[in-house]
């Protein structure tokens, strides 16, 4: 098996994250998808660390993880401030930044 | 041109276990990915999420990363996915989401764009120049020594504007999270007298009912004219559909029963 099957099949995650950032309207579905698409980054860029014979891509990897943790704690605490004052986690509700 | 191309393929060849593991996970990964994108309920999307990066854990096993495999499982599905669990349970499971189209033709656009995009990812990929080289010279001290001989020395500047990055996201979160009291504390009294002048039920709501054929939380209690009350079974259970809550049982056949017995 070639290894470039990873790397279509990262593909294929990501453009199912990007459209499911496009389509769902529920905030939460919405950062999902968004994690979908780091997890698929995150497959090409050991995929190619693997193909390159070195580390580099894992340690990038690595530290998308941990931008990925940091991204979710402060979405998950926007996503719960808009559902505080408009008892909705809809995407479509929240289209003024202030109230 | 056939010899160049069974040397290409042996240069790029994985192994038959590999590619027994990537085809059998693989399209479990996709199909998840795609119920995450369809599933009407958020719940059910975690869940998929969660079954996703399992599989991509695995693949980063099978590709001779063992610190990044158990990595994500430990971060990914257990700390991320279980935060989402949380705030999907404070935000409400019965929040749907709502089918009206804001803007028209936004589903179709947006299915084309995501279609088109990852056509042009993939006819981009037919063109790369494929090596394996493998990770037997750069893992020959163990993956994570390897790993943490880089991040150490080459990427150690990135690692420390990580952590305050951390710090910066702990706080973020505190101070997002933090509600600011605006009015006077509501006190027992204050919540007693709010009750009963609101005329509803000053009392606790009744319990779901317990028979000798329903012991179960979703079947309403009833009334002492035989009719099921509402106000017995759990918001949250009516919001799910749970079979019992949707179709109490009848009084009538409480009442054939209870007069066999």
């Amino acid at each position: 098996m070639n290894p470039m099957n990873y790397v279509y099949l990262s593909a294929l995650l990501f453009s199912i994250g990007a459209s499911g950032v496009l389509l769902r309207r529920n905030a939460i579905v919405v950062f999902m998808c968004i994690e979908l698409m780091l997890n698929a980054t995150n497959l090409a860029f050991v995929t190619f660390a693997r193909m390159q014979g070195n580390l580099d891509g894992q340690v990038i990897a690595f530290f998308v993880m941990v931008v990925a943790a940091a991204e979710v704690v402060v979405g998950l605490a926007i996503i719960v401030t808009i559902f505080r004052t408009r008892r909705s986690a809809s995407v479509d509700g929240a289209n003024l930044l202030k109230y | 041109m056939t010899t160049s191309g069974q040397l290409l393929a042996a240069a790029t060849d994985t192994g038959t276990g590999e590619a027994v593991t990537f085809w059998l996970l693989g399209p479990i990964a996709v199909l998840a990915a795609l119920g995450v994108l369809f599933s009407k309920k958020a719940v059910h999307s975690a869940l998929l999420l969660a079954a996703t990066m399992l599989c991509l854990a695995v693949l980063y096993l099978a590709q001779d990363a063992p610190f990044l495999g158990v990595v994500q499982v430990v971060v990914y599905t257990g700390a991320v996915m279980m935060l989402f669990l949380f705030v999907l349970m404070l935000v409400g499971v019965d929040s749907a989401d709502s089918l009206v189209e804001t803007l028209r033709g936004q589903r179709i656009a947006a299915l084309v764009a995501a279609v088109g995009f990852g056509g042009l990812l993939v006819s981009g990929l037919g063109d790369a120049v494929v090596t394996n080289k493998g990770l037997k010279q750069a893992n020959a001290d163990g993956n994570v020594v390897g790993l943490a001989d880089l991040i150490f020395s080459r990427y150690v500047f990135a690692f420390e504007v990580t952590s305050a990055l951390l710090i910066t996201a702990a706080m973020g979160a505190m101070v997002l999270a933090h509600r600011e009291r605006h009015e006077e504390k509501v006190t027992q009294r204050d919540l007693s007298i709010q009750r009963f002048r609101g005329g509803q039920h000053p009392a606790p709501l009744p319990g779901p009912g317990v028979y000798a054929r329903h012991n179960a939380v979703d079947t309403p209690a009833l009334l002492p004219d035989g009719s099921p009350a509402e106000v017995s079974l759990s918001r949250v259970l009516i919001a799910l559909r749970v079979p019992g809550a949707i179709t109490p049982p009848t009084g009538e056949v409480v009442r054939t029963e209870d007069d066999g017995a």
